[in-house]
């Protein structure tokens, strides 16, 4: 094994960064128990920049995840309960009439932090959700006639119950477009669920954590990760990919351009997350799941949904 | 329609499409030329470059009213050229001129197929005169130049590019070479030719024939081809000897000498021999006849041969492969026997012919009394007389002996044979020629002769009577005494080969030189046996072996387009399921993956080459550098930024091994 860990340790540019990114991973495992390859998932959704959807029952340690993240990364963090009556301005902030001075004055809402969690997102109304859409696509806020950059690194995860519960308002595809990745945390598994009855409180444990890397180190694997070589061998895999799902029976659309950059981004950061300077095939097919499940929409008589889909065209799609 | 017209139909021919025509057509009728009256070649790149001199400059196309007058000129100059319009290389003439004519008169893109076909047909005319290994990948190289003309006239002028449409031409022939191999094999094969060949397209094939016409031996002695090879137990006799005698011809229509009827014994008379015998073996090539070579005159019959009454040997079945055989010879010897048949037939000549040698040889029978004295003076008359020895004679159109003996004087062997028995005959001696072969190489380093179809000859036997017997009489010794004495090399020079070459080789250059030459007399052999003798009884061996009945030309013509469809759908299937590739990587890890794959470790679909390394190397821990290592080196050549070198994966792929 030894000569081919050393193929897959090839640091890219930053070793340090590298190291400090695996050890926020290992920290936050630590915290939400066994669920090391969904936090890699998040992690790697923060490295390419894109925001993060998490698809879960109650209870499985979402927000625990969110605020793990927080915590390791040292974000500034906010989080908002979505209800059916909040309003775009209990998100976005509000101008103010102030006494004092005659004059309005423009009260910050809790988007303007840089690591946002937007609690079962899909219970608001589809006008409040489409305002924190807008913001995470544009990175600012434009309110009253006056447009307000958001903080850097900015970043929003968003939990969603499953989308059949009642008095739920589900995301329309257009915006669902806007997270790079949708991931779910699912049930621990037996050893992690008695590690977790036994243990002492997860929040307890979250205060004792230490920040590994800064915000500005974010930003630094941010613009790393982009950098990471995507070979003309590896966009052949891509396209194949896209015109699979574009082809395949089994969807009623395929995948948009954008999906594919998408998919391509998350790859490298997987990659760059990996230690490596350049995408391998593998890095795409371990972000897949979290990139395509939520773009897919699978005809309504066909099985397969969620995971499967990644897996079905991982098994369908040669490897170039 | 006015060239504006024809440019935005896209039938334009431009420049570049009529450089592709006429550099095709000229590469077709480059081996013609030595062949054909200079005039013709000139006539021929005249019309061509008149062609592309008007697309260049935008002038007008030759008038209808000049052809037609190319043509009648043309018509009057092959006449005059050959005495003859029809024929092989009257034919081939005409059709370069005319081919040129068509080059000239191209407008639209229909005329610039048909000039295309009508390469591909001159082509086949190139195979008239040769059928060896060279001509026929020259040829393949010109079809392959008319096919990128066919791309040219079908591309868009602006994305005209030389190299990419030969290789393109390239590709479609490779393509259809398996189409090509099966018409070969399956195509009905028809003993004799199937379109009436001209007669004198043989000629330069398979050696001597049992007939002799002008041109049929000069035609030979171009020929470098073995004819036979000879090893001596004992000492070689002297150049002088060395006449391997072969088919006797008695009858003569005047300009074609046959063997006539066969109405000797088969058993030839014991002749009076005097000296010691020569023995010796020869290994005769395949010359699809029955004549088999012996020096003169052979005492003992081989095996597997008969022997006529005039001493020609000849095998029991035709010459197809190879074959050996031992004879024993006198080269000092005495026939005393004439039969009463032979007597007449030895004095007859064709009605009405040769009225001025007839009138010679009427005057010198009533000057001399003897044959003896006949003779002499006739071979006197041969040496006196402005009379040349020359491979290219000028063409005899109307009484060829008459005209050779007064007017031209210039001939090959033949012509002397055939006019000195003319001669001999019209003086009351009978006489006949015989055919055969004269002097041979002697190689260094055997004791043996080679003879080749270059050392062709003719010449004459008289009957002088009872006590003298038969006696051979060669009037070209009388000529050109070089040609019988040191052989072929000497009477004419050749400007080019070993032989003009005055060097001495030092021993292992001459070893590989033979080498060399051995292996490529094994190439032709080969060739000639297997593709040019492929014919009916061949075919039918062959395919008997696949059950197929070749006799029966509907089978095989069912079966040749049964073939040709499995095989097109072969391909078709071939190039849908497998995408080509010409990563010289992917080609040398889909080796290892194969390599792999018989250890019972398949990669699976849709599966990363690094989760495979992984994989592999759970199951097989005892791979894992190698495996680590060709992983490694593939995913940097594929994926990563700096790449790497193909070559060292390849190597390494091939130094895999898995026990």
């Amino acid at each position: 094994m030894t000569a081919f860990q050393s193929s897959e340790a090839r640091i890219s540019g930053d070793n340090e960064l590298v190291r400090a990114l695996n050890d926020a991973i290992e920290d936050a495992s630590e915290i939400v128990l066994g669920k090391k390859h969904a936090i890699r998932l998040a992690l790697a959704s923060m490295a390419a920049r894109g925001h993060l959807l998490i698809e879960d029952v109650p209870g499985v340690g979402k927000t625990l995840l969110a605020q793990a993240l927080a915590r390791l990364l040292g974000l500034e963090f906010q989080r908002v309960q979505f209800t059916s009556d909040l309003l775009p301005a209990d998100i976005l902030g509000a101008s103010v009439y102030e006494r004092e001075t005659g004059a309005f004055r423009f009260h910050p809402g809790p988007i303007f932090s840089q690591l946002v969690l937007a609690d079962e997102v899909n219970r608001a109304t589809p006008k409040t959700q489409s305002a924190l859409l807008e913001a995470m696509e544009e990175y600012q806020v434009t309110q009253d006639g006056e447009t307000r950059p958001l903080p850097a690194p900015f970043f929003v995860i968003a939990t969603q119950n499953p989308v059949r519960q009642v008095g739920t308002f589900p995301l329309p595809e257009s915006q669902l477009d806007r997270f790079l990745m949708r991931i779910d945390i699912g049930y621990p598994d037996a050893n992690a669920e008695r590690a977790l009855l036994k243990g002492r409180d997860r929040r307890e444990h979250l205060n004792d954590l230490a920040p590994c890397l800064t915000p500005e180190d974010l930003i630094r694997a941010q613009v790393l990760a982009s950098k990471v070589h995507v070979s003309d061998a590896l966009v052949a895999y891509v396209q194949a990919i896209v015109s699979y799902t574009r082809n395949a029976p089994h969807y009623e659309l395929g995948l948009s351009p954008r999906a594919g950059i998408a998919l391509v981004r998350a790859s490298q950061a997987w990659a760059f997350m990996a230690g490596r300077a350049h995408v391998v095939p593998e890095d795409v097919q371990a972000v897949l799941s979290g990139v395509v499940s939520h773009r897919l929409s699978p005809v309504v008589d066909s099985p397969p949904a969620g995971d499967n889909v990644a897996e079905q065209i991982v098994q369908e799609v040669d490897v170039p | 329609m006015t060239s504006a017209e024809l440019e935005t139909r896209g039938w334009h021919l431009s420049f570049e499409r009529m450089v592709w025509l006429s550099l095709s057509l000229l590469l077709v009728l480059v081996p013609h030329a030595p062949r054909m009256p200079a005039w013709i070649s000139v006539l021929f790149l005249v019309l061509a470059g008149w062609r592309l001199y008007a697309v260049k400059t935008g002038k007008p196309l030759p008038h209808r009213y000049i052809m037609g007058a190319v043509v009648l000129a043309t018509l009057a100059g092959v006449y005059l050229s050959y005495g003859t319009l029809t024929g092989r290389d009257a034919g081939v003439a005409m059709l370069a001129v005319l081919a040129g004519m068509k080059i000239a008169e191209s407008r639209v893109l229909r005329d610039a197929y048909v000039v295309v076909f009508l390469g591909f047909f001159l082509v086949v005319t190139n195979f008239l005169y040769s059928e060896s290994i060279p001509t026929g990948l020259y040829m393949l190289v010109v079809v392959a130049v008319l096919i990128g003309s066919l791309v040219a006239i079908s591309t868009e002028p602006s994305a005209l590019v030389p190299q990419r449409q030969l290789r393109l031409a390239a590709v479609i022939l490779l393509q259809a070479v398996p189409v090509m191999l099966v018409a070969f094999l399956l195509f009905p094969r028809i003993s004799g030719p199937l379109w009436g060949l001209p007669k004198d397209a043989f000629s330069a094939r398979s050696g001597l024939s049992n007939t002799m016409t002008p041109g049929d031996i000069s035609g030979l002695s171009l020929s470098d081809e073995v004819a036979f090879r000879v090893r001596f137990d004992g000492e070689i006799p002297d150049n002088r000897e060395l006449y391997w005698r072969g088919p006797v011809l008695w009858k003569t229509d005047g300009r074609t000498w046959t063997a006539g009827e066969s109405f000797r014994r088969s058993k030839p008379i014991d002749f009076a021999r005097r000296g010691s015998p020569v023995d010796y073996v020869i290994t005769i090539e395949p010359h699809q006849r029955r004549w088999l070579f012996a020096l003169e005159l052979p005492a003992t019959i081989p095996r597997m041969a008969t022997m006529s009454a005039e001493f020609e040997l000849r095998s029991v079945k035709r010459v197809r492969n190879r074959m050996r055989y031992r004879v024993r010879s006198y080269t000092d010897y005495q026939i005393p026997w004439i039969s009463r048949g032979e007597l007449t037939e030895g004095l007859e000549l064709a009605a009405g012919t040769h009225p001025r040698a007839r009138e010679l040889a009427l005057k010198w029978r009533r000057e001399l009394a003897h044959p003896r004295a006949i003779v002499e003076h006739a071979l006197e008359y041969f040496r006196d007389q402005p009379f040349v020895y020359t491979l290219t004679p000028p063409l005899l159109t109307r009484d060829n002996v008459d005209e050779f003996l007064f007017e031209t004087r210039q001939g090959f062997c033949e012509n002397f044979a055939s006019a000195f028995t003319v001669l001999m005959r019209a003086a009351g001696v009978p006489a006949r020629v015989v055919t055969g072969y004269q002097g041979g190489e002697l190689n260094e380093l055997g004791n043996f002769l080679t003879v080749r179809q270059r050392d062709a000859h003719a010449w004459s036997e008289v009957w002088l009577g009872e006590v003298e017997g038969w006696v051979r009489v060669d009037p070209t010794g009388a000529v050109a005494p070089a040609r019988i004495e040191s052989g072929m090399e000497a009477a004419i020079p050749r400007t080019l080969g070993p032989g003009a070459l005055n060097l001495q080789p030092s021993e292992p250059v001459r070893r590989a030189w033979r080498s060399l030459r051995h292996s490529l007399e094994a190439l032709n052999n080969a060739w000639n046996e297997w593709v040019l003798g492929y014919g009916p009884e061949r075919q039918r061996r062959l395919l008997n072996q696949f059950g197929i009945d070749a006799t029966d030309f509907t089978r095989l013509a069912v079966w040749l387009i049964f073939c040709v469809l499995a095989l097109l759908a072969g391909t078709s299937l071939l190039l849908s399921r497998r995408p080509r590739t010409r990563d010289p990587a992917i080609r040398a890890y889909r080796k290892f993956q194969n390599k792999l794959a018989r250890a019972g470790l398949e990669r699976a679909q849709g599966e990363g080459p690094l989760d495979f390394a992984k994989r592999v190397i759970r199951t097989r821990p005892d791979l894992a550098l190698q495996v680590s290592r060709i992983t490694d080196m593939y995913v940097s050549i594929r994926y990563a930024r700096e790449g790497g070198d193909a070559r060292i994966l390849n190597r390494a792929v091939a130094a895999f091994g898995i026990q």
